[in-house]
């Protein structure tokens, strides 16, 4: 969404408002003068239409929830608005029993996401860049689960999971009274369980990345190490891996975001029951229905956006500093 | 929010459900003021046809709906126009749908979901068709379908009832017979786990059914009052004749099946039709699940049994669904009268006679159709001497959902600890209930 507006922005800026420039400015630069009056509206529309709905769409939206956080609103007429100052956040903070375990949930798929499967999908990468054979078949294995929807990929891991029918606990004849495990109700194994579905997918996603990383080193710095007689894990260390330095940043961008945003898989799975909780879960919870909370829905989305703005600025601050050391 | 399944099932509630989070997450990200744009039609007021919006959208009762407006079009000259949307996006819109230009009338549960949009002055009051149709309903039925002023905003079509359902031919084989105290019921569990079966089933995926065990336990120990004032946030929820309640439920919680966070409630039924289990406590609609004729016919159940012998087995949960009329009805004549139809034994016989998995809410329809099922479930109902609806319909729903759905399933996981889950929900029962 940023990105979108950083693109559009400079463009609407060059465009000046139809009308506004003299004649004289215009006779000043006359290369401007290939733009008839014409292309300058169609410019403006161009670039003023979806930076409007840009706008409108997102960032006063973005703004409503930011204000609404500070309010409770049923959703029934604007005169239900009532202002509560910093209520909503004091209730989160002290008695919503769901918020904590929430935000430790979140940071905890970010710490496995970024521990197990991505180092995964870079080792399977770095085998699939070796030309070996069949490797159109692996690579394909290995990234189907990214082509199916999250949503899909919940259902798919509830038959591997449900504790009377499963397939887990009917190998290991666990849906007994007695010796039963619940992988979906039991707060200390679910959110394991939908970790593992989740890196499931993730390892393909990052395998995809890295071979496209892996793609742009030059062979002839392995060539210069082979020569230089670096094993093939000295090669990887001291070669390889410091060439895909910007891929490892848009890796950790990725599993940043994904951590964030994780919420089909769970709402398929358990709908955020004890143990899976996560903010965006609770967000939704919170407002959509029948008599919704919307105030305190978005007192946790303004929690999430803190989150991700924290994340967030410092790798822009980082991107932006060197493209101008550049 | 998901408990929309309450009164009739869903068959894969959990799809639709996500696909319906998702949307409805977009939407409310574009802005909410779009939402009540959509949804009802903008035609002229047409005094020959009358707008309904209906959430009618399974099969079984789409079909028994269809007929029912066919009837009333042959009968009046009137044409309904039906708008039908899947059930839970219903729900979920219903907000931004009666703040839009809704349909004349509209598909609605009684209890408090209806008095929450009678007082919101999203309805309009019809004590004119209650004049007519009153005498169709049992006190129980006419107590439910006003609202917190008195007046009349539902006419209620179709209940179905919560209690605790057995297989007979298991009762026969080992003897035993149906409970009607506290005492006898923990006895019965103990010996059916002697017997090598699961005492009670029970699955709480969907979060909802165990609200139902709550009501049941809490209405016998602490009497309907005391539930209703509970329900409407006015009880404490730390007060000690709640936490006996939770006791209660503690001692039974060993003889209900394992690890039931994990399992929906359709799954919970298979153990009640495989013979794995004794008993379940359910609504009516676990019929729904008896695919098979002969397991079927097999199906029995008994009132949840006495626990404070001041109250015995007085109240029945018994969730209605019915219909409303929206605030500002473009046709409010033919509205009336379509109403006035749908409060008659007629219009309900023509229901019932194509879903068999609910009964009557008039006291006049004609019951010689039933299966021995939907008579017992009736003759319950009309001797009740209180009503009520669900949890989440008795009370606030962003309450039940975001607070009481989470807090059970900790309870059911591991019910040690009932002291500070009862202070962590009255804490914030009382932010939601004073947010107005």
């Amino acid at each position: 969404m940023s990105s979108e507006t950083i693109t559009k922005t400079p463009e609407a800026a060059a465009v000046p408002p139809p009308g506004t420039a003299s004649p004289k400015k215009r006779a000043v630069l006359g290369h401007r003068r290939l733009l008839t009056r014409r292309d300058r509206i169609t410019l403006g529309l161009m670039a003023g239409v979806p930076t409007i709905l840009h706008v409108a769409l997102v960032w006063l939206t973005a703004l409503a929830s930011i204000a609404l956080a500070f309010t409770t609103w049923d959703g029934i007429g604007f005169g239900s608005i009532k202002w509560v100052g910093l209520d909503n956040f004091r209730e989160l903070f002290t008695s919503n029993p769901q918020f904590w375990p929430a935000v430790e949930h979140n940071v905890v798929w970010f710490v496995v996401l970024i521990l197990i499967p991505t180092p995964f999908g870079l080792f399977l990468a770095v085998q699939l860049d070796k030309q070996i054979r069949f490797s159109r078949v692996y690579q394909t294995a290995f990234f189907l689960p990214v082509v199916v929807s999250m949503a899909v990929i919940g259902f798919v891991w509830q038959l591997v999971y449900n504790p009377d029918t499963g397939l887990i606990n009917s190998l290991i004849g666990a849906n007994e009274p007695g010796h039963y495990i619940d992988w979906i109700g039991d707060p200390d194994l679910n959110l394991w369980a939908i970790l593992i579905a989740a890196s499931w997918r993730h390892a393909g996603y990052m395998m995809i990345l890295y071979l496209a990383g892996l793609k742009g080193v030059d062979p002839s710095l392995r060539e210069a190490s082979a020569l230089d007689g670096a094993n093939e894990w000295q090669t990887f260390k001291n070669v390889v891996f410091p060439t895909l330095r910007p891929t490892n940043t848009v890796v950790l961008v990725v599993t940043i975001i994904e951590a964030l945003r994780a919420f089909d898989l769970v709402f398929v799975f358990n709908k955020g029951a004890q143990g899976t909780e996560l903010l965006s879960i609770l967000v939704t919870n919170n407002i959509i229905g029948e008599s919704s909370r919307i105030g305190y829905g978005s007192a946790i989305a303004v929690v999430l956006l803190v989150i991700s703005l924290v994340v967030i600025i410092p790798y822009l601050i980082a991107t932006f500093r060197k493209e101008r050391s550049a | 929010m998901h408990s929309s399944s309450l009164g009739r099932p869903m068959p894969s509630p959990g799809r639709r459900t996500v696909l319906r989070g998702v949307a409805g997450a977009a939407a409310l990200g574009a802005g909410i003021p779009l939402l009540s744009a959509c949804g009802g039609s903008g035609a002229a007021a047409d005094p020959k046809t009358v707008t309904l919006g209906s959430n009618a959208s399974d099969a079984v009762p789409k079909k028994a709906f269809a007929e029912i407006y066919a009837a009333f079009t042959k009968k009046s000259g009137i044409t309904v126009d039906v708008n039908t949307k899947d059930h839970n996006t219903f729900q979920e819109q219903i907000n931004s749908y009666l703040q839009g230009t809704p349909d004349d009338v509209f598909n609605w549960f009684a209890g408090y979901r209806m008095q929450f949009f009678a007082a919101k002055k999203l309805a309009t009051p019809i004590d004119d068709v209650w004049q007519k149709i009153g005498v169709n309903f049992p006190d129980a039925m006419k107590a439910l379908s006003k609202g917190e002023d008195g007046k009349y905003y539902f006419v209620p079509i179709s209940t179905s009832i919560w209690g605790v359902f057995y297989r007979k031919s298991v009762f026969q084989q080992h003897g035993y017979t149906v409970p009607t105290t506290w005492d006898q019921l923990v006895a019965l569990c103990k010996q059916m786990k002697k017997d090598g079966m699961v005492p009670i089933a029970f699955g709480d995926k969907d979060a909802w059914p165990a609200l139902g065990t709550f009501d049941q336990i809490n209405f016998r120990t602490n009497g309907y009052d005391f539930h209703v004032e509970l329900m409407a946030g006015k009880a404490s929820w730390t007060d000690a004749k709640v936490r006996t309640a939770f006791d209660h439920w503690a001692e039974l919680l060993p003889y209900h099946q394992d690890g039931a966070v994990g399992r929906t409630w359709q799954d919970a039924a298979q153990t009640l039709i495989s013979k794995k289990a004794g008993m379940y406590l359910f609504g009516s609609f676990v019929a729904q699940q008896f695919t098979n004729k002969a397991d079927l016919d097999d199906l029995d159940f008994f009132a949840f049994p006495e626990i404070n012998p001041a109250y015995g087995q007085d109240t029945v949960e018994a969730p209605t669904d019915g219909f409303m009329l929206s605030k500002a009805p473009k046709n409010k004549d033919g509205a009336l009268k379509f109403l006035e139809y749908l409060g008659s034994p007629e219009a309900e016989q023509i229901y019932l006679k194509s879903d068999p998995s609910l009964v009557a809410a008039s006291s006049k329809a004609d019951t010689s159709s039933y299966t021995a099922l939907q008579k017992k479930a009736y003759a319950t109902i009309s001797g009740a001497k209180h009503l009520t609806q669900f949890m989440d319909r008795d009370s606030r729903p962003d309450f039940t959902s975001t607070v009481m759905q989470p807090a059970l399933q900790k309870f059911v996981r591991d019910p040690k600890g009932v002291d500070g889950l009862l202070a962590s929900i009255e804490r914030q029962k009382k932010t939601i209930f004073a947010s107005g």
